[in-house]
């Protein structure tokens, strides 16, 4: 019942609001785990949507959970635990997808599309602005304006 | 019978849909009057049949008429009567129902409204829109009937998605599809425009209004969607980067850039092409939201059904319109002429940076949420994009673009000084930045990095205020002068400070909550007391009952702070009947203006006594809404304004003009 909850709510945490932890799962020693949370923000629940295992409440997300403390108490470091984790589960299970060249165009297309866009917008507005914006006003004009500007001032109070 | 008049008032939508669709185009090709003047009339007709069958939908649902098939599967004859009301759309083909209303209300509005809009281009716009009403109005008689009986006719239905029995989710998808939908009018308008080769200022007069709707519609849902997953789930998150969460993301942030570049048609006949191509782009969006979301390719909550044929159905208008109007676009765009030009540093090079970012991000999360399917159609391989690749990619274009909101509207258009518009904002950046270390130094003893983070949202909430200032003159004008110098500014100069400021607030409360939140788990028995967050909170009892169409354990907890008491929390864990579907509902306390003290029942442990109790501590979460709600108000206030409102007489205001044309230094349009 709660994993068919667990899939129906789609849940992924933006800094670390969710926790599904269960007092009983916790470790004794905070510093292991405060890195068992950090991993478990980034692996995903296989059968949930776009949930972490942190955030899950279903039975996988929970062995997963103590998996990775299994790992941190047996003294391996976090990447470690992470490729255990891949090893066995796929890259799926990574809620950041790796730096790999098969990833190359998701990582990349933000700063594609701004370098692009930027070139393309800062182009065109210059042949615009060459094309016929004349320079700032001059000191002639600008005196003029002052003075239209003064007036209506003057009317209005 | 009411049933069948439904269905039938459905099929009659259909046809006058179509003849909306295809009688005013041969109008317009012919050259006919008669034919295009037919258009109003035939939108309207439209209109009236949807909703009646809309209507007898309703019926359906508040009469319990379990032999029609969508009631059965979606109601339950003792839910509340709200929920029986808003059960209607709570599932597939009742929110496909929904969306053709909005359509064709939105098509109504246009030609009931529209009689100053010259008659060829009024009839253009009916008739794009009409077709859109056709495409879906074939969807749902052809793939989603709501209206199928069934015999012989079950004695009880099997009750809505407990999740869904919510008010703030009741009012979700409709303000949602409002935003949606009323982009369709902007596309309309734009594909219009294309057919009819014309492009003008005004153009975009008429366009501004329907974008800031559905903009303002659009920003409302987004943060009632956010703010129900908030308390509903149990969770205590409210955004999730999310599949469908971004499928109404990305129309918003086009639609946001759309806004701002139609201000520059409009004002400038500037960047007319990007315009229309934002404006077909904003509606493209929109339908590929539906897509993603009722084609079930992202197996969510919101996928009522994940019907192939009805997937395949709604990528056929997918292809078909977003398709058709680029390829217009793409023969026409070249017609069309741009008029005004400017310097990069102007207010109109400001704009065309918010665009950049806007589409940027777009891009970005458009790219996070398809990325997983491409993957897995190349090569077979499943891929996770999760919210730490969006918090990697969004964030950093969000920073640049929220920083440079407070020039914008200080640069002036054509050419503009941006060491001038920086001196007008040294006091919002002072003040921005001593309130930004109080809050993280002085307050919560954090590290000087994250007083950035507030800098940022202080900085926009401060900076938006400076073009008021500015105008209204204070220090040279005195109090009562500029005061009455502000009361005569443009109501779109208000709606523009609020809109950023709210924005502003936004991002403050997502910045208190994510710095400083805290959290704690730990299995209770009622009688016991915990401290956590500087309060304490005690577990009284846990008491089950009975609801209308659910049970419950409810713990009541109450929460003092050095014995002086801050209030009680009730959470809830639902069971409910009809489905056995678990929900959680959460005790939330206000504590202060902005923050929440949250408790959510866990489950109980499998040995021992008591329950697993959660508590949040979510520091200036409210905000987080409040600035959406800030923007909501500021985009009521810009649609006031006199000169969005189509056809208001211009003499009325005439004896104000010179204040107002004073106070602002901006050309006059």
């Amino acid at each position: 019942m709660t994993r068919w909850l667990a899939a129906l709510v789609l849940l992924t945490a933006m800094a670390m609001p969710a926790m599904a932890v269960n007092p009983d799962e916790i470790l004794d020693d905070p510093a292991l785990e405060e890195r068992a949370r950090d991993i478990s923000a980034g692996l995903r629940c296989m059968v949930c949507q776009n949930q972490s295992i942190d955030d899950s409440d279903a039975e996988l997300a929970r062995d997963l959970r103590v998996l990775v403390r299994d790992r941190l108490v047996a003294g391996d470091s976090n990447e470690e635990v992470v490729a255990y984790v891949v090893d066995r589960y796929g890259e799926f299970v990574l809620l950041r997808p790796a730096f790999s060249a098969r990833n190359a165009l998701l990582w990349a297309t933000p700063a594609i599309i701004l370098i692009l866009g930027g070139t393309a917008a800062f182009a065109f507005s210059r042949r615009q602005s060459r094309s016929q914006l004349g320079e700032a006003l001059t000191e002639d004009e600008q005196a003029r304006v002052a003075k239209i500007l003064d007036e209506g001032e003057e009317r209005q109070a | 019978m009411i049933v069948e008049l439904g269905h039938y008032a459905l099929v009659l939508g259909l046809a006058l849909s179509l003849a909306q669709m295809v009688v005013p185009m041969i109008g317009l090709r012919m050259r006919d009057a008669r034919m295009i003047a037919v258009a109003p009339p035939l939108t309207i007709a439209t209109f009236l049949a949807v909703s009646v069958s809309f209507a007898a939908l309703t019926w359906a649902y508040v009469t319990s008429d379990f032999s029609v098939r969508n009631v059965w599967a979606n109601s339950f004859s003792d839910k509340p009567l709200i929920f029986k009301f808003t059960g209607v759309w709570g599932n597939h083909e009742g929110s496909m129902l929904l969306w053709i209303l909005t359509l064709a209300l939105f098509g109504a509005l246009v030609a009931f409204f529209g009689a100053n809009l010259p008659s060829r281009l009024k009839a253009a716009v009916l008739s794009v829109q009409g077709s859109v009403t056709v495409a879906f109005a074939l969807f749902i008689l052809l793939t989603s009937n709501p209206f199928e009986r069934m015999s012989p006719a079950p004695m009880e239905g099997r009750d809505l998605n407990p999740i869904l029995q919510d008010i703030g989710l009741a009012i979700h998808p409709p303000l949602l599809y409002l935003g949606y939908v009323g982009f369709s009018i902007c596309f309309a308008f734009a594909v219009a425009a294309l057919i009819e080769g014309r492009i003008d200022a005004a153009w975009a007069r008429w366009v501004r209004p329907w974008t800031l709707v559905s903009w303002l519609f659009l920003t409302a849902g987004i943060a009632m969607g956010s703010y129900w997953a908030y308390y509903e789930l149990g969770w205590g998150g409210w955004w999730f980067w999310d599949p469908v969460e971004n499928a109404s993301f990305m129309p918003w942030l086009i639609g946001t850039a759309l806004l701002h570049s139609a201000l520059v048609m409009e004002k400038r006949e500037a960047m007319k092409v990007w315009t229309i191509l934002l404006a077909i782009l904003a509606f493209s969006f929109s339908l590929l939201g539906t897509f993603l979301v009722r084609s079930g390719v992202l197996t969510s909550v919101h996928s009522f059904a994940t019907d192939p044929q009805r997937g395949l159905f709604i990528l056929l208008i997918l292809v078909v319109f977003i398709g058709g109007s680029l390829i217009l676009f793409a023969l026409r765009a070249g017609t069309l002429r741009n008029g005004g030009m400017f310097h990069p540093v102007s207010r109109e090079g400001a704009l065309v940076l918010n665009n950049l970012f806007l589409t940027t991000a777009t891009a970005t999360v458009l790219v996070g949420t398809l990325y997983p399917l491409l993957v897995e159609a190349v090569s077979g391989e499943k891929i996770s994009v999760g919210a730490p690749y969006f918090n990697y990619t969004f964030i950093p274009l969000m920073i640049p673009l929220l920083m440079a909101v407070p020039f914008g509207p200080l640069l002036a258009w054509k050419r503009g000084n941006l060491y001038a518009a920086a001196e007008r904002l040294w006091l919002a950046a002072a003040l921005a930045l001593v309130a930004a270390l109080v809050m993280a130094f002085v307050l919560y003893d954090a590290p000087v990095l994250s007083a950035f983070a507030y800098f940022v949202a202080f900085w926009l909430l401060i900076g938006s205020f400076a073009d008021l200032w500015q105008k209204a003159g204070f220090a040279k004008n005195g109090l009562a002068k500029g005061w009455a110098r502000l009361k005569g500014l443009p109501r779109a100069n208000w709606g523009t400070a609020l809109a950023h400021a709210g924005l502003g607030v936004t991002v403050l409360g997502i910045v208190g909550v994510t710095t400083f939140e805290d959290e704690t788990v730990l299995r209770m028995t009622p009688g016991e007391t915990t401290s956590f967050a500087g309060y304490d909170v005690a577990f009284n009892e846990l008491t089950p009952g009975k609801g209308p169409n659910y049970t419950y354990d409810r713990g009541i907890f109450t929460i003092t702070r050095d014995g002086r008491l801050i209030g009680t929390v009730e959470p809830e864990k639902r069971i409910y009947v009809a489905s056995r579907m678990p929900t959680t509902e959460a005790g939330i306390q206000s504590v202060g203006l902005f923050s929440h003290y949250y408790v959510a029942l866990g489950d109980p442990p499998e040995s021992g006594e008591g329950i697993v109790v959660r508590i949040w501590w979510k520091p200036w979460v409210t905000l987080i809404w409040y600035g959406s709600i800030l923007m909501v108000i500021a985009g009521g206030i810009s649609l006031s304004d006199r000169r969005l409102r189509i056809g208001a007489p211009q003499a009325a205001r005439r004896r104000r003009e010179p204040l107002a044309a004073n106070a602002t230094p901006e050309p006059a349009e």
